[in-house]
C-alpha cells in the first residue's frame, strides 16, 4: 500500500471515458454504437464511484455500483429486445431514419 | 309614528325591489303586483301616521334621524362628516305625501294597465326602486344623500324609460335621458365640490346655518354655488338647455311617464332648489336666472305642445311647461307657490296621463291623436276624469290648476325683481297656451268624429298585440286611481286659497317655518286684495280664451288649424319639429363627439394604442417563438449535445465560478 495510484488519476481517466462516451453518442448514427457509448459512459460513472469509495473508505460507492450494473444489465436487455424489434420492422438501425414520430 | 322608524319608509320599496327583482320571474302575476304594491302602501300608509304624529306634536320645525347600519358611520373622515340621516320637516312632508301617495296610486293602476306584459316582474321591481330613491332624496339631510336618490331616480328612470328594450327608439330614449342628465348631474357635484371647500360640510342644516349667521354674505362663491345647482335642477327638471330629454321619455310605459316624467322625478329640481332657498336668497344673480329659464321653457314647450299629435307628447311638452312654472316661482323668490304647484300638478298630471294611458289602453296602444275622436261615450269614466285633469291644468277655477298658477302669475306680478312684469306676462300667455292644446287634446280625442282605425296598426306602443278588439273601458283597477286623483285634482287647490278670495292659504303657512325668509318679503307686499283678484280674473279670462280657441279650431270647424298651418308652413314646420332643437343639438354637440370618438378615441388610442400594444405584444411573441422553436427539432442527437453542453456549462460554473462571485 506504499505506493497506491492516486484517486485523480482514476478520476481523468473517468473523465475521459465520458467524454468518449458523449463524443460517440452525438457522432454514431447505428444504435448499437449509441448504445455501447451510453454503456460507456456508464462505466466511466461507475469508475468514479469506486475511486471515491476507495478514497474515503466507505463501501457505499461499491454497492451504488452494483446497483448500475444491474440497471445496465437490465437496460441492455430491454434495449436490445427494442433493436431487433426496429431492425424487424425498418430494416435499418441508422437512428437518422428512425423519425417516425417527427411531423 | 316613532321617528326612528323612519328609515323604513325608503327601505321597504326597496325589499320588494329585491324580492321582485330575484325571484319574480318565477312568481305568477298577481303575487308580484301584490308584492309591489304591499312595499308601497305600507309607507304611503307610515307617511300619514308620521302627519298624523307631527300634528299631534305640533309641527316641530324639522326631525333628523341618524341611521347607522350595524352601528357604522356612513362617512367620517377628519374634520368633516357626513351622515346616512334623515330629515323630516314641512317641505318633506309634502313632497313624501306626494311621493308615496301618487305612487302607490300609480302602483295599483299598473297592476292593471301592465296585466298583458312580458317582464311584468321587472317592471314592479324598476318601479320599486325608484320609490326606494325618490324617498331617500325628499328624506335626505345632505347634499350627499339627496345626490344619492338624485342619480338613483335616474337609474330607475334609465330602466324604465328603456322597458320596451327591444324596440331601438326605447333604447335610445333611455340612453339620451341619462346622458342629458348626467350633465346635469355634473353641475351638482361641483356645486358639492364647492359647498364642501367653503363650508366643510355637506349637511342642509350646517350648510345654511353658516349662511344664515352672515347676513351680509351676498353673492360671489353662493352665486357660484346656485348657477352649478340650477344646471343640475334644469337637467333633473327637464328645462331649457336640458330639456330634450323628457319627450323622448315618453317612450316608457304610460304609468312610468305618469309617475316619473310627471309627478315625482322631474320636480326634484325644483324641491332642491326650494330646499336650497336660503342659498338662492342670497343670490338674486341665480335667483333671475331661475326665474328666466322658467319662464323660458314654460312658453318654449307649451309652443312645441300646441302641434303635437302623440297625445303622450302634448303631455310631456306641458309637463316641461309646467315645471317651467315652478322654476319660475322659485325664481321670484315664491317657493311656497312652486311647492304648492308642484302639488296640484303631481295630482293633475298623473291623472292625465293615467287617463291617456287609458284612452291607449281602449284603443289597443294607439296614441296619435289624428287617429282618435268621439271617444267620449265609448270610454265615459276615463272621458270624466280626463276632463277633470284638463279643467285643472288649463286653470279653471276652483279646480287645483287654478289656485296653484294664479298664486305663482301673482308672486311674479308683485315680485320686485325687475323684470318681473314680464315673468308674469310670459306667464300668462303660457296659460293661454296651456289652455288652448290641452282643451285641443280634449277635443280631438273625445269629441267629432271617430278617426279609430278597427284593426290596429303598427302601434307605438307594445302594449297592443296581446289583446286588439275594439274600444273598451278599462279594468277598475285602472280606473279606480283615476277617479282618485281626479277628487284630488278637484279639491288638491283648496289647501291654497288664497285670502283674496276668502280663503286662508293653509299651505302658505304651513310652508312658512321652511321658507320664513323667502316669504316674509311676500307677505309685506301681499297686502291688494284688488290686484290679486284683478289678475286672477284675466288668467281665467285667458284660460277661457285658450278654451274657445280650441272649441273653435277642433270641435266646431274642424279643419280651421290644418286651414291656418297651411297659411304659414314654415312656421308651422319649424314649430312641429320641435324648433329643430334635437337636430341643433345632434350639429354641435353629438356629431363633433362622435367624430372625436371616432377619430381620437376609437381611431387613434383604441385601435392605434390600445389594439397596437396587444398587437405588437403578440408579434414580439411570435417573432421570439419562431426563432427559439428550432431548438425543439426532434433530433435525438441535438438533444443529446444541449444536454451535454448544459452539463458542461454546469460543471464550469462549479468549478471555475468562485472567482466571479468575489
Amino acid at each position: 500500500m506504499s505506493a497506491t495510484v492516486p484517486v485523480a488519476y482514476y478520476l481523468v481517466l473517468a473523465a475521459v471515458l465520458f467524454s468518449v462516451g458523449i463524443a460517440a453518442f452525438l457522432i454514431k448514427r447505428n444504435v448499437i454504437s449509441i448504445f455501447m457509448s451510453i454503456e460507456l459512459m456508464l462505466n466511466a460513472v461507475n469508475l468514479t464511484f469506486v475511486a471515491f469509495a476507495h478514497m474515503w473508505h466507505q463501501v457505499q460507492g461499491q454497492i451504488f455500483v452494483f446497483f448500475v450494473m444491474v440497471v445496465a444489465a437490465a437496460e441492455a436487455a430491454v434495449g436490445l429486445a427494442i433493436i431487433i424489434a426496429i431492425f424487424r420492422t425498418r430494416q435499418t438501425l441508422n437512428v437518422d431514419q428512425i423519425n417516425l414520430m417527427k411531423s | 309614528m316613532p321617528t326612528s322608524y323612519l328609515w323604513l319608509i325608503p327601505l321597504l320599496p326597496f325589499a320588494g325591489f329585491l324580492m321582485n327583482g330575484t325571484i319574480g320571474r318565477k312568481l305568477p302575476r298577481t303575487l308580484v303586483a301584490a308584492v309591489a304594491l304591499i312595499f308601497t302602501a305600507i309607507p304611503a300608509a307610515m307617511v300619514a301616521w308620521l302627519w298624523a304624529t307631527m300634528k299631534a306634536a305640533g309641527f316641530p320645525e324639522s326631525i333628523t334621524v341618524i341611521c347607522k347600519p350595524f352601528g357604522y358611520d356612513w362617512i367620517a373622515i377628519t374634520g368633516f362628516r357626513v351622515d346616512f340621516a334623515f330629515t323630516v320637516d314641512h317641505l318633506t312632508l309634502i313632497m313624501l305625501g306626494v311621493v308615496t301617495g301618487v305612487g302607490f296610486l300609480i302602483h295599483v293602476y299598473s297592476a292593471g294597465y301592465m296585466a298583458h306584459e312580458d317582464g311584468y316582474w321587472r317592471f314592479f321591481a324598476y318601479l320599486n326602486l325608484f320609490m326606494f330613491f325618490m324617498s331617500v332624496l325628499v328624506l335626505a339631510d345632505s347634499f350627499l344623500l339627496l345626490f344619492v336618490g338624485w342619480e338613483g331616480v335616474g337609474l330607475a328612470s334609465y330602466l324604465l324609460i328603456g322597458f320596451y328594450f327591444k324596440k331601438d327608439s326605447a333604447a335610445n330614449a333611455g340612453k339620451k335621458a341619462f346622458i342629458v342628465n348626467r350633465i346635469g348631474d355634473f353641475g351638482f357635484l361641483l356645486a358639492m365640490f364647492l359647498i364642501v371647500a367653503h363650508f366643510g360640510s355637506l349637511t342642509f342644516s350646517q350648510v345654511f346655518s353658516a349662511i344664515s349667521a352672515n347676513p351680509d354674505w351676498h353673492g360671489g362663491i353662493l352665486t357660484a354655488i346656485a348657477l352649478l345647482l340650477v344646471v343640475g335642477a334644469a337637467g333633473k327638471s327637464a328645462q331649457i338647455p336640458l330639456y330634450i330629454w323628457l319627450p323622448d321619455a315618453m317612450e316608457g310605459p304610460t304609468p312610468v311617464s305618469a309617475l316619473i316624467h310627471a309627478a315625482t322625478m322631474v320636480t326634484a329640481g325644483i324641491y332642491m332648489v326650494a330646499r336650497c332657498h336660503t342659498l338662492f336668497d342670497r343670490s338674486p344673480y341665480a335667483l333671475g336666472v331661475v326665474a328666466i329659464i322658467g319662464a323660458a321653457t314654460a312658453i318654449f314647450a307649451a309652443c312645441i305642445g300646441m302641434v303635437q299629435h302623440d297625445i303622450k307628447r302634448v303631455l310631456a311638452y306641458s309637463t316641461v311647461s309646467q315645471l317651467g312654472y315652478m322654476f319660475l316661482a322659485c325664481g321670484v323668490g315664491a317657493y311656497t307657490a312652486g311647492i304648492f304647484h308642484l302639488l296640484t300638478h303631481a295630482f293633475f298630471k298623473a291623472l292625465l296621463f293615467l287617463a291617456a294611458g287609458s284612452v291607449i289602453h281602449a284603443l289597443s296602444g294607439e296614441q296619435d291623436m289624428r287617429k282618435m275622436g268621439g271617444l267620449r261615450t265609448k270610454i265615459p269614466i276615463t272621458f270624466w276624469t280626463m276632463t277633470m285633469g284638463v279643467f285643472a291644468i288649463a286653470g279653471i277655477p276652483p279646480l287645483a290648476g287654478f289656485f296653484s298658477k294664479d298664486e305663482i302669475l301673482y308672486q311674479a306680478f308683485i315680485s320686485p325683481n325687475p323684470i318681473g312684469k314680464v315673468l308674469w306676462a310670459v306667464g300668462l300667455i303660457t296659460a293661454g297656451m296651456t289652455s288652448f292644446y290641452m282643451f285641443r287634446l280634449w277635443f280631438k280625442t273625445f269629441f267629432g268624429e271617430s278617426h279609430v282605425e278597427e284593426a290596429p296598426h303598427d302601434s307605438h306602443d307594445a302594449h297592443a298585440a296581446a289583446h286588439s278588439h275594439g274600444v273598451h273601458e278599462s279594468p277598475w283597477i285602472m280606473l279606480g286611481p283615476l277617479v282618485i286623483l281626479a277628487i284630488l285634482s278637484i279639491i288638491g287647490g283648496w289647501v291654497g286659497v288664497p285670502v283674496a278670495l276668502g280663503g286662508h292659504n293653509e299651505i302658505e303657512h304651513f310652508l312658512d317655518p321652511v321658507f320664513i325668509s323667502g316669504t316674509a318679503e311676500a307677505a309685506t307686499t301681499a297686502v291688494s286684495h284688488g290686484l290679486e283678484l284683478t289678475l286672477a280674473a284675466v288668467s281665467v279670462l285667458t284660460a277661457v280664451v285658450g278654451f274657445f280657441i280650441a272649441f273653435a279650431f277642433y270641435y266646431k270647424k274642424p279643419g280651421t288649424a290644418a286651414a291656418i298651418a297651411q297659411k304659414s308652413p314654415a312656421l308651422y314646420r319649424l314649430v312641429e319639429n320641435k324648433f329643430f332643437v334635437d337636430e341643433i343639438y345632434g350639429a354641435i354637440f353629438v356629431t363633433p363627439l362622435l367624430m372625436f370618438s371616432r377619430a381620437i378615441l376609437g381611431g387613434l388610442i383604441d385601435s392605434g394604442l390600445v389594439n397596437g400594444s396587444g398587437a405588437l405584444a403578440g408579434a414580439t411573441t411570435r417573432g421570439l417563438s419562431h426563432v427559439t422553436r428550432r431548438i425543439q427539432s426532434g433530433n435525438i442527437r441535438s438533444y443529446a449535445g444541449w444536454l451535454a453542453l448544459g452539463a458542461a456549462a454546469v460543471l464550469v460554473v462549479m468549478v471555475f465560478g468562485r472567482f466571479w462571485v468575489r
